[in-house]
């Protein structure tokens, strides 16, 4: 295998590893918006509190590592997704800033003003983050100068808006079911959110390969040809009726883990769509960017191997760590928000 | 948009979001690097007074840590959204550090932050310790990744121009460029007195409320007797070692930090001037005749070049550079005088008594941070008009994809949220200091 699949395959877990961890904080995100100042909520926001940060550094990671490896992929996705990501800055901020906020004035209004911006900053970022990554499925126009050659307004398209919509509910029923494996006496009430999300999330699914099949054949045919692609699909298929199944016995921490594999398995299966393209060019196959014309040189690709090799299993072993230490109920302690 | 083109609104931004997240990493690193030494005493000696202070210092690392994360994001994103060009040639090089910062630092920091801030209850004293000190230790790391990457712009080494792109040939020589470990230590131990004056003026304004508080006059005595160390050794050896590498790595910009317009052996040393952009020129000027000379080479007959021996095109803004420089020389040596001052006072019994050292100490809090955006606006200024110095030029680097309005926009919404921001970072951190650390030993009441 060439470093530059190698380096596919880690830039996937990179972002595979965001959207699980950071998933389900977005998604408690949506149910603070959901509880915004009340007790409720304080719950929900010491339930993430610890965690949240190391989260995001996934996504730093994963951005930092797609401009090391896939330069040109990181310069063409980022200028042209400008509006957008200026967008994801503007909510990633008030996200951080929110929660160190929320807590530090005794006074309704200032809590349920930082809920509620904290709140609709995490449904925006599930839904931006969909539609960037349906855009990226679907190919974007890109130039002969390699730049993207669209506008804002090009990326919401049917199958990007289908996409954000299916990253917002994904998000919301796996945030549901980390609260309620944090929280017992909100149990019942983020089991009813999370089962709606659950539905909202199958039917999206469908709508999206269903409208893959118009909008981006190129993407489907490798997923049904390969074997890697028929493990992730089996491994979906047994995720998705296990998570209600799991529900319905209250056995939270089980479902929780059925739905990061819901979520990794559709991921993957979008990956193995996409390789060897990182960004598909719309009407011009021939300048979409794959992992072979936008990679750094062997040198570089081998350096970050390296590094990736000494910094990773660190990075999994201290969160395990620290997610281990959080582990079981949320209590509220004088350090608490 | 007359005049204001992408390129220049581009800078604007870079600028701005740039300058205003530098206000708090120092504060974090130095804050977090003491607060080691704080909790090692809670931890070894069981010493409540320290425990008290580790738990009101702490809340306030976290507050400063939240705002220096939320807007370091930014900063990452905006190599590929605003400079890709300048993304597209270098990122086999200059992706590489900002990924190892990633998986080295900022996984280290945050993971142990929360563990830090919301695991007192839930791990021994000891593995709170740890988590400081991996805080600590990540958010040097980081910092000395994120130089790393800079100083690459500055001294651009291990590489080769192929495929119309900065190729990498040596990861060591690119990361060991000349100007990485001179920039390091100086900016590292210009964020150790960042901590130490906040932690002081912070325990000031404790004590002048509180005259007995004694968790403040524990900070207060530790704060003072770092900050006379860090302060002078910003200065020497660092502060010598970073202009000398300047001197003999980047003449233009030494020349225009420096003030000297005219090459010439025994060089003076300009302590006050007004400079002129067109033509080269200083009005006013104070100066120490060959103290230059000596500083760089040890030799008061050695010869340097001036500003006028260099293409025009290729010299940095003359009177933006030679301002923030010597305004930031002012400031170092009055922290050397404020700290020596405080350390005096602390030998003679008196640092906790009076009021008009406190009210100094206080005010003086934001003072290093000053120190911190003029140093890097002579650094950054003085590498124009390059990107990378003498390789790619800034006119060349930006996002060509963009329209000026975009930018624009973009500009006027950093603004508005980074003014939000700093009132609110500045609202709850009076409210946090007004309230005080809670009493040694004493349960602190939840709010």
């Amino acid at each position: 295998m060439s470093l530059n699949c190698v380096w596919f395959i880690l830039i996937f877990v990179l972002l595979a590893g965001y959207a699980v961890l950071d998933g389900f904080d977005l998604g408690a995100g949506v149910m603070i918006l959901l509880t915004r100042g009340s007790d409720e909520s304080r719950f929900f926001i010491n339930a993430i509190a610890p965690v949240w940060d190391g989260n995001e550094v996934w996504l730093l990671t994963g951005g930092g590592a797609l401009f090391a490896a896939f330069p040109a992929v990181y310069a063409t996705v980022f200028s042209g997704f400008y509006i957008a990501l200026m967008l994801v800055l503007a909510a990633l901020i008030f996200r951080a800033v929110g929660m160190e906020f929320r807590g530090k004035a005794d006074n309704p209004r200032w809590r349920s003003f930082w809920d509620t911006a904290f709140g609709v900053s995490s449904l925006l970022l599930c839904v931006l983050f969909g539609v960037a990554f349906g855009n990226v499925l679907r190919g974007v126009p890109i130039g002969d100068d390699g730049y993207y050659a669209g506008t804002f307004f090009d990326l919401l398209n049917g199958f990007g808006l289908i996409v954000g919509v299916l990253a917002l509910s994904v998000f919301t029923m796996h945030g549901a079911i980390y609260l309620a494996c944090k929280h017992a006496p909100s149990q019942a009430r983020l089991t009813k959110y999370a089962q709606v999300s659950w539905v909202a999330t199958v039917v999206l699914f469908v709508a999206a390969t269903v409208a893959a099949n118009y909008m981006a054949p190129s993407l489907l045919a490798p997923a049904v040809s390969s074997p890697i692609a028929w493990f992730f699909i089996v491994l979906l298929l047994g995720a998705i009726p296990t998570v209600p199944f799991c529900l319905r016995l209250r056995q939270f921490t089980l479902a929780f883990a059925a739905s990061s594999i819901m979520i990794i398995s559709m991921m993957a299966l979008a990956a193995v769509g996409l390789f060897p393209r990182l960004l598909p060019a719309l009407g011009e196959p021939g300048r979409s960017l794959t992992i072979y014309n936008s990679s750094s040189s062997h040198l570089t690709l081998l350096t970050m191997f390296i590094i990736a090799l000494i910094g990773m299993p660190l990075v999994i072993a201290y969160t395990a760590v620290i997610h281990h230490v959080f582990r079981g109920k949320v209590s509220l302690t004088p350090d608490s928000y | 948009m007359n005049g204001l083109d992408v390129g220049t609104l581009c800078r604007i931004q870079f600028a701005l979001t740039i300058g205003f997240h530098f206000l708090f990493p120092p504060i974090s690193i130095g804050l977090a690097s003491l607060l080691v030494l704080v909790e090692w005493r809670a931890w070894r000696y069981q010493d409540p007074v320290a425990d008290s202070a580790g738990r009101f210092f702490g809340k306030l690392l976290g507050l400063t840590f939240a705002v220096g994360v939320a807007t370091g994001i930014p900063m990452e994103f905006q190599f590929g959204t605003n400079w890709a060009r300048y993304s597209k040639f270098v990122g086999d090089i200059f992706g590489a550090p900002l990924a190892a910062e990633g998986v080295f630092a900022f996984f280290l920091e945050s993971g142990f932050l929360g563990l830090y801030l919301f695991g007192r209850q839930r791990v021994s004293k000891k593995w709170h310790f740890l988590a400081i000190f991996m805080v600590a230790f990540g958010s040097i790391m980081s910092a000395f990744w994120i130089l790393a990457a800079n100083s690459w712009m500055q001294t651009p080494a291990g590489f080769v121009i192929r495929n119309g792109r900065a190729e990498l040939t040596s990861f060591a020589d690119a990361i060991f460029n000349p100007s990485t470990l001179p920039r390091f230590f100086h900016t590292l131990f210009a964020s150790f007195i960042a901590g130490s004056f906040f932690m002081a003026g912070v325990s000031a304004a404790v004590l002048l409320k509180e005259r007995g508080n004694q968790v403040a006059r524990y900070t207060l005595k530790l704060a003072v007797i770092c900050g006379l160390v860090v302060s002078v050794m910003v200065v020497f050896p660092f502060g010598d070692m970073h202009a000398r590498q300047v001197a003999l790595t980047q003449p233009e910009k030494f020349a225009a930090i420096e003030g000297l317009y005219t090459s010439q052996t025994a060089a003076p040393l300009v302590m006050f001037a007004i400079p002129f952009n067109k033509p080269p020129e200083l009005k006013a000027k104070t100066e120490i005749p060959a103290v230059l000379s000596w500083l760089v080479f040890g030799r008061i007959d050695a010869k340097i070049q001036g500003i006028k021996d260099f293409p025009p095109d290729d010299i940095p803004p003359l009177w933006l550079t030679f301002v923030s420089f010597h305004n930031m020389v002012v400031l170092g040596l009055y922290f050397i005088f404020a700290m020596s001052y405080a350390c005096l006072r602390l030998w003679h019994g008196r640092l906790f008594e009076g009021t008009k050292f406190l009210r100094l100490l206080v005010i003086s809090i934001p003072l290093p941070l000053v120190a911190c955006e003029l140093g890097w606006t002579a650094a950054e200024v003085g590498r124009q008009p390059w990107a990378i110095y003498h390789v790619l030029r800034t006119a060349d680097a930006f996002s060509i994809t963009l329209s000026a309005r975009e930018v624009l926009a973009s500009i006027l919404m950093f603004s508005a949220i980074y003014l939000m921001l700093l009132i609110l970072y500045l609202y709850i951190l009076v409210a946090k200091v007004r309230h005080g650390p809670d009493e040694a030993g004493g349960k602190e009441v939840a709010a």
